[in-house]
């Protein structure tokens, strides 16, 4: 049942991203303040350093520094449109009826699903299969990558309907 | 060598350039798994772009593996790299020299 696979793949998503989310530091000031700080390094599992991307590409002080400052709002920013798809999922199957701001939540939580994917599936090229695929066409690499592409099908379609 | 007379302290050094006026700019970089369809998307919406600049940009990223996207103060940059982050877009800001 296709709304079942997408529910569990974001609720997977939103399982790395508290994971994340519960090893930041515990700050005085942040406790005083209210405002949550991140860590300053990229998180060494690579979904997530995807999902979580530095602010700059050479400047690693500079990256750290903005990492503190903005991965609390983006983690926060990617659990909300993840919450948003969750909610919008018809209990027992249908037709789902997306208003314009529900849409956009699915298209980025769908992109961060496909974002994750990717990674797990180490896709590399922009239109060829993933080696593990073509190593083992019959393998659980191929289901996990026909629900992938399937995805991407998804997102498409949502993004032509938002354009128009 | 000894030092000259003091002269030379009034020179302003013409090519000292403060940090506020060098522009900053937002570099998107090529991602197999972002759909040509989506980036478009997001420079539209999220960046402003009229729709043939930016489909412009996403083929310029996906064919040259990256393009800067806008440009403007550190701040600015800033807070475009953050939308483009919440997007899924993977985005970095860099000093335009």
């Amino acid at each position: 049942m296709e709304a079942s696979v997408i529910a569990d793949l974001v609720d997977q998503v939103r399982q790395l991203l508290a994971a994340r989310r519960a090893e930041q530091p515990t700050d005085p000031l942040a406790t005083l303040t209210g405002m949550a700080v991140g860590q300053d390094t990229p998180p060494t599992d690579p979904a997530l350093a995807r999902l979580l991307p530095d602010f700059h590409a050479s400047d690693v002080d500079m990256a750290g520094g903005l990492r503190v400052l903005h991965e609390p709002d983006l983690i926060a920013a990617k659990d909300a449109d993840a919450v948003t798809l969750l909610d919008s999922l018809p209990r027992g199957g249908g037709t789902v009826r997306l208003d314009e701001p529900t849409a956009q939540a699915w298209l980025r939580a769908l992109n961060d699903v496909r974002l994750a994917m990717g990674v797990r599936l180490d896709i590399t090229d922009d239109d060829e299969e993933p080696a593990a695929l073509i190593a083992d066409p019959e393998g659980p690499t191929a289901a996990m990558y026909h629900t992938y592409r399937w995805l991407s099908g998804v997102q498409d379609s949502l993004v032509t309907a938002l354009m128009d | 060598m000894t030092s000259s007379a003091p002269l030379t302290e009034q020179v302003i050094d013409t090519d000292e350039v403060t940090a506020a006026d060098v522009p900053w700019v937002t570099i998107v970089w090529n991602d197999p798994v972002n759909l040509m369809s989506y980036v478009t998307y997001i420079f539209t919406s999220v960046l402003g772009h009229p729709r043939p600049r930016a489909e412009k940009l996403m083929l310029d990223v996906h064919r040259k593996g990256r393009a800067t996207v806008s440009s403007g103060t550190r701040e600015q940059m800033e807070a475009d790299v953050a939308k483009l982050h919440g997007a899924g877009l993977w985005a970095t800001m860099a000093q335009d020299k």
